[in-house]
């Protein structure tokens, strides 16, 4: 009997190591072989911790499952309380169009078998068969562009460290996910590491790099243990090493693991924390693709563009590129977090509503309260109301509405929301993970709380100031960390503007 | 506890694993700390002199990463996330019903050393909030009465 039970944090969050325990006692004490495989999640926290069963007639979903319902499972399972049908035939996996995401849930993460009959390493056999330059223009052309949130093109970055002339070159995978409500990097090195390895390896051919490194978050104990066992499989498949599958090219990578600061996601910062010296960003230029980890051209790309990039040689440019909207190319895995029925991942062309993403796949809020504000893009987003519900999920649709999509998590709050506090807390936050380098940033997150609380206390003669410290913190940051604080502040207060009142009107 | 000449035997120990590594600091502290629970101060101008940096760059990077204690923890370590998708899943409420139950602020441990109450930014589980994480176990959708539970079991 093979049954599949997530080792994704968040089933485990939700008891999944427990139903794992109390499936082996029960396959024993039945006397059934039991195959169980601990894959990825498939995406839908909210029926964590699901397992699947396989059966001739494909694999069944069962969740949310608590140990009394693991007995039913060596049974009649049509019947089994917890029953959800076939895995494929579910409706929050039927509408998805999963491209990087196609393997997560459906392999066992740490299988190279596994990984191969799904199509692993095809897009780099293709790879290997072309120059570097087709490699880079392929990337280009597929219209990939940096999922980490500030959306630059991948192929252009590629160019320019490909072209660069060095002894040594790097490939840095950001997996420094802090933003909250993003989860799809954690995911994604849980479910499928071997194809952020496999991206890592091709953009190391397309630009001459032959040493990689993924910095993950320390908070993600479970995807750097599976990403560290990935990488020593993929050497003993003879995908890391000195001869890339028994090509001319050599690549190897490290696992490193950051130490709970926020703006080690900021990509200078995360190069200087990756030396081992404090967290602190780089002024810009020189650009990190000319003299980024040690000096040497570095590409630093996030978790989810690298493993796009696969795909894309698998199925080509031209595919890739057929899905989205605009300028926005592909896929995204939107991340759908906070007070909402039905959370999790879930990966779309670029293009639907905030509104269809809000109402109907997420199906609204958990609490049961009408939808207050979404913040799009992790802390640095700007919260919105739903008077912008119809913004089409795009780079350039988010920007025209004084927002952003970041790295695509989306938090849903309900009417209880003060945005008040939300806007203080982004300040708050902001001066807790200040790098200390820009005054913009150290100095302005700790005005900002100190006249968001005078606005608390019935000043609305500081609404002005605040309004005017966002512009300075926007403009004259040397990040996003100060330079976009504003955006979640601004939002609240332009699209909240009674939660900044009330206390005025009361005081009067 | 240990003296000094075992904290500079077990830290030489770790500088020899990682010799030669690119950036080797933050890998060495994170081992240093897995080791000890801590960073000992001793432990700082060892590595410096290994790493040809001075102490104050040592100490620098060290308290400039949330993660790297400069004390030892409570025997049990409670982290509570503080971001916006578990304040969405009322994390604020359930946060200020653990300092009361424990008598401690963020950053404290309680009077018998039992437990360190830490705030974290985020474990990635923004889809099953609020989310904590007990001695590196993780939790989803923790509320009032799983706090109590906890702090029953572990005090």
């Amino acid at each position: 009997m093979k049954i599949y039970l997530p080792l994704d944090s968040a089933a485990v969050a939700l008891g999944a190591d427990e139903i794992a325990h109390a499936i082996g006692v029960h396959a024993r004490s039945k006397g059934v072989a039991l195959d169980l495989v601990r894959n990825g999640s498939r995406g839908m926290v909210f029926l964590e911790p699901m397992a699947e069963v396989e059966t001739p007639a494909g694999r069944m979903a069962f969740g949310p499952l608590t140990p009394a319902d693991v007995p039913a499972l060596f049974g009649d399972l049509a019947a089994h309380p917890k029953a959800l049908g076939l895995i494929d035939d579910l409706p929050w996996m039927k509408a998805q169009t999963r491209l990087t995401f196609a393997r997560c849930g459906v392999i066992d993460p740490l299988s190279i078998d596994d990984y191969r009959a799904q199509g692993g390493f095809v897009g780099l056999k293709r790879a290997l068969a072309m120059s570097k330059a087709e490699i880079v223009a392929e990337v280009t052309n597929s219209g990939l562009r940096g999922r980490g949130g500030a959306g630059f093109p991948t192929g252009i970055k590629w160019k320019t460290v490909s072209e660069a002339e060095a002894d040594r070159k790097y490939i840095v995978c950001n997996a420094d996910e802090g933003d909250s409500a993003t989860f799809a990097d954690r995911m994604l090195m849980e479910g499928d590491p071997l194809t952020l390895i496999e991206g890592m390896v091709i953009a190391g051919l397309a630009t001459g790099a032959t040493k990689g490194f993924v910095y993950i978050r320390s908070e993600y104990p479970i995807a750097i243990d599976v990403m560290q066992k990935a990488v020593v499989l993929a050497r003993d498949e003879g995908v890391l090493g000195a001869s890339v599958l028994g090509s001319a090219h050599a690549f190897d990578m490290e696992i490193r693991v950051g130490a709970g600061a926020y703006v080690c996601g900021e990509e200078t910062s995360l190069l200087n924390s990756l030396e081992g010296k404090r967290g602190v960003v780089r002024a810009k230029p020189p650009l990190p693709a000319l003299q980024g980890f040690m000096g040497k051209p570095t590409v630093v790309n996030n978790v989810i563009s690298l493993a796009s990039v696969p795909v894309i040689f698998e199925k080509g440019a031209e595919h890739y590129k057929t899905f989205g909207l605009g300028r926005s190319r592909g896929t995204i895995p939107l991340q759908i977090a906070g007070n909402v029925k039905h959370g999790g991942l879930y990966e779309i062309a670029f293009g639907l509503s905030l509104g269809e993403i809000v109402d109907k796949i997420a199906g609204g809020t958990a609490s049961g309260r009408p939808v207050k504000a979404v913040q799009v893009g992790g802390p640095l987003g700007a919260y919105f109301p739903r008077a912008l519900f119809d913004t089409p999920f795009g780079y350039e649709e988010f920007a025209g509405k004084d927002g952003l999509i970041g790295h695509a998590g989306l938090t849903v709050f309900d009417d209880t929301a003060d945005m008040l506090k939300q806007a203080r807390f982004a300040m708050e936050f902001c001066a807790i993970e200040s790098c200390g380098k820009c005054t913009p940033c150290r100095l302005g997150a700790v005005r900002g709380t100190e006249t968001i609380d005078r606005i608390a206390r019935g000043d609305a003669a500081a609404i002005p100031l605040l309004t005017d410290l966002c512009n300075t913190m926007k403009a004259g940051s040397l990040c996003a960390l100060g330079g976009f604080t504003p955006y979640p502040v601004m939002s609240a207060l332009s699209h909240f503007p009674d939660d900044f009142n009330a206390m005025k009107e009361a005081a009067e | 506890m240990l003296d000094s000449a075992d904290i500079a035997t077990r830290v030489e120990e770790i500088l020899n694993v990682h010799k030669g590594m690119e950036g080797a600091l933050l890998p060495i502290l994170h081992a240093v700390q897995a080791d000890f629970g801590f960073v000992p101060p001793e432990a700082l101008p060892i590595i410096a002199k290994d790493l040809n940096i001075s102490k104050a760059e040592a100490h620098g990077v060290m308290s400039f990463y949330h993660d790297f204690r400069e004390k030892p923890a409570g025997r049990h370590v409670l982290k509570l996330c503080r971001a916006e998708a578990c304040q969405a899943m009322g994390g604020d409420r359930v946060a200020a019903h653990a300092q009361k139950a424990l008598g401690v602020d963020w950053h404290e441990t309680t009077a018998d050393g039992a437990v360190t109450l830490d705030p974290i930014f985020c474990l990635g589980l923004c889809a099953c909030g609020p989310a904590a994480m007990l001695d590196g176990k993780l939790i989803g959708r923790i509320d009032e009465a799983r706090i109590d539970a906890i702090i029953g079991d572990i005090k």
